[in-house]
Formats: structure tokens, C-alpha cells, sequence
């Protein structure tokens, strides 16, 4: 199966030096500005601001990164095959099979005018040979993997009729049904509630860990990252400006992402005023 | 309930425009300078007959309760008599309508097939050169007079190069032999089982029902092309694109889906304008509909002919304005 | 000399593009200088404005450019195919074809001039109007406005003619009177947008009459948006004056009116095929100039309604 590639040494994702350009009125501006990391079949947090590249990053990978918005990197593949340079056809096999991606507001990300198990039961046919009958059912058993309790009601309901919650559950319920072997999530649940995100990432931790996927995490929250993910990314203006284990995130070098854990309020102090995080022009350079 | 309240609140609405469409027709009925009762009686009437037929028309009312009669009478189906033919008005409508209907129908399918499919287009290239051209074609499709490119084409496409027949809805030899049933001579044609006939009415339709439909094709397309471009902006096109669906699949399958009922309402609404401007094509091609009636009743100075015309295009065009509403309404999961 | 003269301009350029404008007039001048450089980049919009440019022209220099006089006929030479002496050929009265078109520019542009000075401002005046005083008084124009724009125009511009009378300046009347609407309907939009804005308050606690607010503040808000639209319609109310024109209910032979022509040689179209075709081809050149002008002008002065 999909696992066998774990046996040798590929690793599931290699970029380097990735960059993303859109051109404007004053020349091309950068987006995302030289980012390299490798990815196993573990759990990558991406941290950074808003704007600073992470859903570039995100989207470069399957190639998504809307015109005219222009993509380099030195390289860019997946389980050793060159995504830059895969044809568009060979492209769509690898988007939803291979590599899926849970967008960020379950409100605009699904197709209001299709009802969502129809939806799900798409997402499981364009992969496979299945027939409608197969592939509802499969539909109906991955709504109840996502801790949906009554998926043949909900199989029938339109976005509009279901929660925020259970719209990023159905959204996690289609891009895995085709078993992928990584899944990007951006901002997965900062459109939610709190009172489920902690439901929903818990969802979506036990499906990855069952199914021994990759993923990567993009949010804005250092802590839940740090407590959701094996290693980190801190990304700023468009650049990886530190990389670590989670574990390790406290003995943090740089300035920036010192400055993100010191503006983190903490239970056992009295909160005094947040400080400002300072920014260095020199960042930009590194 | 709400769309209760909303029901009756489009009701009060169709029922007003009504109300005010009958009001322009009557106040047009009043300003023409022609003497309703000489029109009814001849020029040799008596003046006693005169005075008679003055108070049977109502005309020494006053203004209001004329226009109360004259409604009274339109809801009784009571258009008022031809000058031209001497028949009810009504009667005569409804005689000539269902060649209109057919013409319009045509040409409004034929301008969706068409203008769908451009405005998609277009909105997928967009700023490249099919956009271009798409647009630039729609802009040359609304400045053609149509009643010359009916003749012009007529003069290529009959005259010159004999591909199609000529004006008319079918061969002189052929008119009256099939039973008007629905009034629509391919239909009947087809019920009567003369299938020869009904290939000969399909090719006399062909070219009116084109020139016709060229102008809704423009309008399609644009609207077409302003909500793909609405559409494609969205997130969920994303998502459709990340699940691994070809382009085709994103744009017919997911962007069109969302944009259908809106196109509903568009192509309600061109087809509502077609059935207007088949007036001028009807002229041209010698289509006996309700443009026809209308055109000649007007040069022989027929007013009831023409007013009762106006009125019933007129209830036509507010009656696809208000379907589409509805349409819009139930076909809309986010509306029901 | 031509170093001079370059780097004038350039200063005028620089004058005209600068971010901190030092006056309004500035400000405004260079406002208008940047939509023309958007509007000079559309290629099919320039196209436009020339052939209106060129309506205008050739209406105002009619006698000049004429060859003929439009009415002057010549039995000898009826019918004749386009030639040497007369370039787009001869009617059945024998006429220049090419005066004719010529001199019927005059009607097309008074017909356009007419429509466009009474419709939008009647359009205008409701609109304001409504948005301006707002409750009942808005409610009441725009269902009246509601109910004129579901009516069929044509066929009512149809049945207002037929009950004037025939004639050019009875096609304008039953134009304007079934276009004003949807002018009425973008003036209320642009006013309900400024309504509230702190200029019109200072203006009102300044003592300015209703009058003068709309007059001076609202309307002028609101021209960009009608100017746009007017000259899309114009291509319209060319098409439609020259419809009537074509059933005999607008302008009256011998008027050069182009629907007219085309009515006239309506007869002769499978023989002498020129006689209806060159006054369509004018309308529809100059209907073309017309949308393409407003095509442009609509990206440039109302990117949003793309
Ligand atoms: N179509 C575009 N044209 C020009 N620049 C763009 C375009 N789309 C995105 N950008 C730029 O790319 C940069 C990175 O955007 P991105 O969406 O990756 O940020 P992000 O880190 O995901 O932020 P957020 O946390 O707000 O989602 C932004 O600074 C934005 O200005
Ligand atoms: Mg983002």
C-alpha cells in the first residue's frame, strides 16, 4: 500500500529554496522568499503572522498558488518525484490522492449549492473506479469517522445547514477519504468556535496518527502548535527564520521567535502589559 | 410566516405594475387624436347616433371611472373590437400569439447555447484574447440594427445562396394544412404527423429565430461571464481544484452549479425582451405574430389593436419578470 | 526646441501624476489625467471615441462634405451601383446615397442629443430626489420608478408614437419617456451613498436649502456614473429611433433619417442591395462607436462594475 514508501529514506517532501512572486505595479513582490524544510511522515507546525507566507507555502505545494502569482524553487517533490515539473495531468492525480489540504473556513470552502455528502462521495470518485453506491457508503463511514453521529441525515444537508464545527469536520472527512499521504491544514480551526477546535484537532490528530500521514500545520498559535506538533517552522516576511523540534521550541535562537514566546501569557505570572514585539529590518536579510 | 409576507408582498407588486401598465395604456388610448366613436361608427354617423354611442363608450364619464371601466373590461377579457380585421382584439391576439412564442422560444434557446458557453469561456481566459474577442463580438451583436441584418440576411442567405427559404413560417403550398391545435406549426405538424411540413417550418425558422436570438446571445454571455468571474474567486473552487477534479469538472460541475439560477433569472429576463423585439424581426420576415399585428395595426391607425397588444406583451414580459423570481426562490437550497 | 518643448511636458506630467497635490483643481485635473491615461490604453475605447468624435464632425460640416444635396434627384440615374460619381451608389429618386447618410448624421445626433438631455435628468431629478428626503417620498417615486422599469419599452415607445403621431421629434418624446428609469434607479444609488457623509451635514448646518444641496453637492456625485450609462444606452436609442424610423413612425420621407432609408430600400434589397445596406451599415458603425466608447468608459470611471 501507500506505506511501503516509508521503508526507504525518501523523505515525503523535500523543498528548497522555494520562492513565490506576484508581479505588481512596482515590479515583482515576494511572498514567500527562499523557504527550505523536509518533511517525514510526522506533524510540521508552520507559525508565522498574517502575511508573512504561510499559505503560499502551503499552496505552492500542490501547486494552487492562484495567477498570476509565479512559483520557483531549487526543488519541490514529493516522495522523489518533481512536483514542479509534473505535467498538469499527473498534477490532479497527485491533488486529493497524495497531498489533500483542509482550508481555513468550512463557510466559504464548501459548495453551497451541492449537498455535502455529495461532496465527499466526489472527492472519494475522482481516485477511484468506484461506483455511486460504493462511494456513498464510503462517504457515510467516513462521516462517521469524524464523530458525526447521524451521517445518512447530514449526507443529505446543504453548508448552509450545518454548523462551523461540523462544516470543517465534513471538510476533514473529504479531503481524507482518498487516504492521502499528506495533508496540509491551514488555520484548520481558527474560524471556529473554541469550544470545538479542541474537538476538531483531536479528529484530526487521531486520522493522521491512524493512517500514518504527514501533515502540515499552518497557524498563527505558537502554543497549540507546540503541543500539537513534532517540529516547528517560524516563518516571518516570506522566510523560514527558525526551524526546531517542538520540544526544543523554549531554547529558541532567534530574536522574533524569542520575542513570540515572551509575548505568550503564562498561567503562573500576573499578566502585566503584553510587550511589543520588536522587528529588525536585518531579519528580512538573513 | 416570512414567505408568506414575501409572497403577498410580490403579489401587491405584479398586481401594482399591472394596475400601472393598464393606466399608461388607457391614458395612451386617451391622448390619440383620433375620435374613438367616428372610428366605431364611420365618418357619416347622425349626431343622435353620435350622442348614443358617446354615452354606450362611456366617454361623457368622468377620467376615473373611465379608467375603472376600462380595467373592468381587460379583466373580462374585453380588448375592445379591430378596426382592421373586426374581430374581438382578444380573439385576434390569441390567434397570432403562438408565433411570437415560437420564435422567441427558439431564438432564446439558441441565444443560451450560445451565450452560456461564451460567457464561461470568457470568464476562464479572462484579459487573454478569447475574453477579448468574446466581448468586442457582444458589443458588434448590440449595435447591429436587427431588422437590417434580417435583410441582409435574407438577401445572402435565401436570395443569393438559397439555403434557406423565405419569409413566412412555412411554403405558400403548405399554409392551412395542418389544424392549428397549439398554434405553433412545428408542433402541429409534428401532432398531425406531417413531418414534411414540420421540416419545412424548422427551416423557416432558422434564420428569424437566429437573427432574433443574436442579441440575447450578447446579453447572456456577459452576465454569463460577470458571475463565472464571481464564482471563480471563491474558496470553495479551491477546495474543488485540491480534491483533484480537471478544470472542466471545477468550472461546469462546481461554478456553473452556483451560478445557475441567476442565469435562470438572466435568460428569463432576455427572453421576456425577445418577445418585445420580435416586433421588428417579425416585420422583416413576414412572421404573422403578435409583432406583426401590432406593426400594421399601428399604420392603419388601429388603436385598440395596438393597445390591446402592448397590454398583453406587456402582462407577458411583467409575468417572466415575476417567474423568474420565483424560479430564483425555489431552485436556490440558500433561498428555500 | 524639442528639448524644451519635452521637458515642458514632462513637468506637466509631473505636475498632473503628483501624490500631494497643492490645490483642488490640482487634485482634480489629475484625477481626470489618470483616467484618461487608463482610457487611452484601451485601444477599442479610443476606436469608440473617434467614431463618435466623427458623428459630431460630419453632422456639423454636412453642406461641406456632402457631394449632393440630399434632396436632389436625378430620374436618369435611379438605382445606380456604387461608382465613381456617387461612392455608395443611387436611390430610387436617383440621390447620392452618401449625402444622404451624411446629412441623416444630423438627425442620428440630434435624436442622441435630445434623448440624452431629458432622459438621465428626469432619470436624475427622481433619483436625487428620493435618496435625498428618504421615507415616504422615497418609497413613493421608486415603486413608480419599479413599475416603469418592468414595462416593455419598445412596445410602448411603439404605442406612444402611434398615438402622437409619426414623426422625428415623437420618436424622441416616446424614447425619453421610456428610458428615464434606470437613471432614476442609479441616482438614488450614488445619493444614498453620500447622503450621510459629514460634507453634507457641514453644508446643512451651514443654512443650505434642500435645493442647494442636491444641486450643488448630491448631483454632481452623481454624473460619472450617468454619463457611463447614457452613453452605452445612446447606442440603444440609436437602434430604436432608427426601428420606428424603419415602420414609418419616426422621421418622415424625405428626411435622410438611416432606419427610414432602410424602410425605402426595403423593395429593392434583392436587386439593388446597396440602397438598404449603407444607411445599416451607418447605423451600425455608429451605434458600435457609441458602445465601445461606453464600454470604455465604464472600466475606467466604474472599475467595480467589471
Ligand atoms: N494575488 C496576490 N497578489 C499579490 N500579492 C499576494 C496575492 N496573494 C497573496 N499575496 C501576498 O502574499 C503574502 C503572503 O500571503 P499568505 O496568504 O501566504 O499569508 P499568510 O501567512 O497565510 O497570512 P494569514 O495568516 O493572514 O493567512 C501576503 O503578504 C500577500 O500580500
Ligand atoms: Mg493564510
Amino acid at each position: 500500500m501507500t506505506n511501503q514508501k516509508m521503508a526507504d529514506n525518501t523523505p515525503l517532501l523535500e523543498v528548497s529554496n522555494l520562492r513565490v512572486a506576484f508581479p505588481t505595479r512596482t515590479g515583482m513582490a515576494e511572498a514567500v522568499r527562499g523557504v527550505s524544510f523536509t518533511l517525514a511522515r510526522e506533524k510540521l507546525g508552520i507559525v508565522g503572522e498574517s502575511g508573512s507566507g504561510k499559505s503560499m507555502t502551503g499552496r505552492s505545494i500542490l501547486r494552487l498558488v492562484p495567477p498570476p502569482g509565479r512559483v520557483t524553487a531549487d526543488r519541490l517533490a514529493f516522495n522523489g518525484e518533481d512536483l514542479l515539473a509534473a505535467s498538469s495531468r499527473r498534477m490532479r492525480d497527485i491533488r486529493g490522492r497524495r497531498i489533500a489540504m483542509v482550508m481555513q473556513d468550512p463557510k466559504y470552502s464548501l459548495n453551497p449549492v451541492m449537498t455535502v455528502g455529495r461532496q465527499i462521495a466526489e472527492a472519494y470518485r475522482v481516485h477511484s473506479k468506484a461506483g455511486a453506491a460504493e462511494a456513498k457508503r464510503r462517504a457515510l463511514e467516513m462521516l462517521a469517522a469524524v464523530r458525526i453521529r447521524d451521517p445518512e441525515r447530514v449526507y443529505d444537508r446543504y453548508p448552509h445547514e450545518v454548523s462551523g464545527g461540523m462544516g470543517q469536520r465534513i471538510m476533514i472527512a473529504m479531503m481524507l477519504i482518498p487516504d492521502p499521504d499528506l495533508l496540509i491544514a491551514d488555520e484548520p480551526t481558527s474560524a471556529l468556535d473554541v469550544t470545538v477546535q479542541m474537538q476538531v484537532l483531536a479528529i484530526l490528530d487521531d486520522l493522521c496518527s491512524q493512517r500514518g500521514m504527514g501533515m502540515i500545520f499552518v497557524s498563527h498559535d505558537l502554543n497549540l502548535v507546540a503541543s500539537f506538533c513534532d517540529r516547528i517552522l517560524i516563518m516571518y516576511a516570506g522566510r523560514v527564520v527558525e526551524s526546531c523540534r517542538a520540544s526544543d521550541l523554549h531554547a529558541a535562537q532567534h530574536p522574533y521567535t524569542r520575542g513570540l514566546l515572551a509575548s505568550l501569557p503564562k498561567i503562573d505570572e500576573r499578566p502585566g502589559d503584553l510587550p511589543v514585539l520588536s522587528r529588525d529590518p536585518a531579519w528580512l536579510e538573513s | 410566516m416570512p414567505t408568506l409576507k414575501r409572497g403577498l408582498t410580490l403579489l401587491v407588486t405584479v398586481a401594482a405594475t399591472l394596475l400601472g401598465l393598464l393606466l399608461v395604456t388607457f391614458l395612451i388610448g386617451r391622448v390619440v387624436p383620433i375620435d374613438p366613436v367616428l372610428s366605431a361608427l364611420g365618418d357619416r354617423a347622425s349626431a343622435e347616433s353620435y350622442a348614443q354611442m358617446r354615452t354606450q363608450l362611456g366617454l361623457d364619464l368622468p377620467l376615473w371611472q373611465q379608467f375603472l371601466r376600462y380595467v373592468g373590461d381587460v379583466l373580462q377579457g374585453d380588448l375592445g373590437t379591430s378596426v382592421l380585421t373586426s374581430r374581438p382584439v382578444l380573439e385576434d391576439v390569441l390567434r397570432v400569439f403562438p408565433a411570437t412564442l415560437e420564435l422567441a422560444t427558439v431564438a432564446v434557446v439558441l441565444g443560451a447555447l450560445l451565450g452560456v458557453p461564451a460567457g464561461v469561456f470568457a470568464a476562464t481566459h479572462r484579459g487573454r484574447w478569447p475574453d477579448h474577442a468574446i466581448r468586442l463580438l457582444g458589443l458588434i451583436g448590440h449595435s447591429v440594427p436587427i431588422f437590417w441584418l434580417g435583410l441582409m440576411a435574407l438577401l445572402l442567405f435565401y436570395a443569393r445562396l438559397d439555403w434557406v427559404p423565405g419569409p413566412g413560417r412555412v411554403d405558400v403550398f403548405y399554409e392551412g394544412m395542418v389544424d392549428p391545435v397549439t398554434g405553433i406549426v412545428t408542433v402541429d405538424a409534428l401532432l398531425a404527423g406531417e413531418t414534411e411540413i414540420f421540416w419545412n417550418a424548422v427551416q423557416h425558422l432558422v434564420l428569424p429565430s437566429a437573427i432574433l436570438g443574436l442579441y440575447s446571445v450578447a446579453y447572456i454571455a456577459r452576465m454569463t461571464r460577470g458571475f463565472m468571474l464571481d464564482q471563480l474567486r471563491q474558496e470553495y473552487i479551491t477546495t474543488a481544484r485540491v480534491k483533484g477534479l480537471s478544470e472542466t469538472r471545477v468550472v461546469w460541475g462546481h461554478a456553473l452549479r452556483n451560478i445557475a439560477v441567476p442565469l435562470i433569472t438572466v435568460i428569463a429576463l432576455s427572453y421576456a425582451s425577445l418577445l418585445e423585439g420580435s416586433v421588428l424581426t417579425e416585420t422583416v420576415f413576414a412572421w404573422p405574430g403578435l409583432g406583426l399585428y401590432i406593426t400594421n395595426s399601428l399604420l392603419s391607425a388601429d388603436m385598440n389593436a395596438v393597445l390591446g397588444g402592448t397590454l398583453v406583451v406587456g402582462a407577458v414580459f411583467i409575468a417572466l419578470n415575476l417567474l423568474s423570481d420565483l424560479l430564483y426562490r425555489l431552485l436556490d437550497p440558500r433561498a428555500r | 526646441m524639442t528639448a524644451h518643448t519635452d521637458t515642458r511636458s514632462a513637468g506637466w506630467r509631473e505636475w498632473l501624476t503628483t501624490d500631494t497635490p497643492q490645490s483642488r483643481a490640482q487634485a482634480r485635473l489629475g484625477r481626470a489625467w489618470a483616467g484618461w491615461t487608463a482610457f487611452r490604453r484601451n485601444r477599442l475605447a479610443v476606436a469608440g471615441l473617434l467614431i463618435v468624435l466623427a458623428l459630431v464632425v460630419v453632422a456639423a460640416l454636412a453642406p461641406v462634405l456632402a457631394p449632393y444635396h440630399p434632396y436632389a434627384q436625378d430620374l436618369n440615374n435611379r438605382l445606380m451601383p456604387p461608382s465613381a460619381a456617387h461612392w455608395l451608389g443611387t436611390d430610387a429618386f436617383g440621390r447620392d446615397i452618401l449625402s444622404r447618410l451624411i446629412h441623416g448624421a444630423r438627425l442620428t445626433l440630434m435624436i442622441v442629443a435630445l434623448v440624452a438631455a431629458t432622459a438621465p435628468l428626469a432619470g436624475l431629478i427622481i433619483g436625487t430626489v428620493a435618496g435625498y428626503f428618504g421615507g415616504w417620498v422615497d418609497t413613493v417615486l421608486m415603486r413608480f420608478t419599479d413599475i416603469a422599469l418592468a414595462f416593455p419599452k419598445l412596445i410602448l415607445a411603439l404605442a406612444f408614437v402611434a398615438a402622437l403621431g409619426p414623426g422625428i421629434e415623437n420618436a424622441v418624446i416616446a424614447i425619453a419617456i421610456t428610458s428615464w428609469p434606470p437613471y432614476a434607479r442609479i441616482a438614488r444609488a450614488e445619493t444614498l451613498t453620500v447622503r450621510r457623509a459629514d460634507f453634507i451635514s457641514a453644508a446643512r448646518l451651514q443654512g443650505a436649502s434642500s435645493l442647494r444641496i442636491i444641486l450643488g453637492h448630491i448631483m454632481p456625485l452623481c454624473i460619472a456614473s450617468l454619463i457611463v450609462r447614457t452613453t452605452l444606452d445612446m447606442a440603444g436609442v440609436i437602434l430604436t429611433a432608427a426601428g420606428l424610423g424603419f415602420l414609418g413612425l419616426g422621421a418622415q420621407p424625405p428626411l435622410p433619417e438611416w432606419g427610414a432609408m432602410i424602410a425605402t430600400g426595403r423593395q429593392y434589397v434583392l436587386e439593388q442591395w446597396w440602397v438598404a445596406a449603407m444607411p445599416g451599415f451607418a447605423i451600425f458603425i455608429v451605434s458600435l462607436g457609441f458602445n465601445l466608447l461606453g464600454d470604455g468608459l465604464r472600466d475606467v470611471l466604474d472599475p467595480k462594475g467589471d
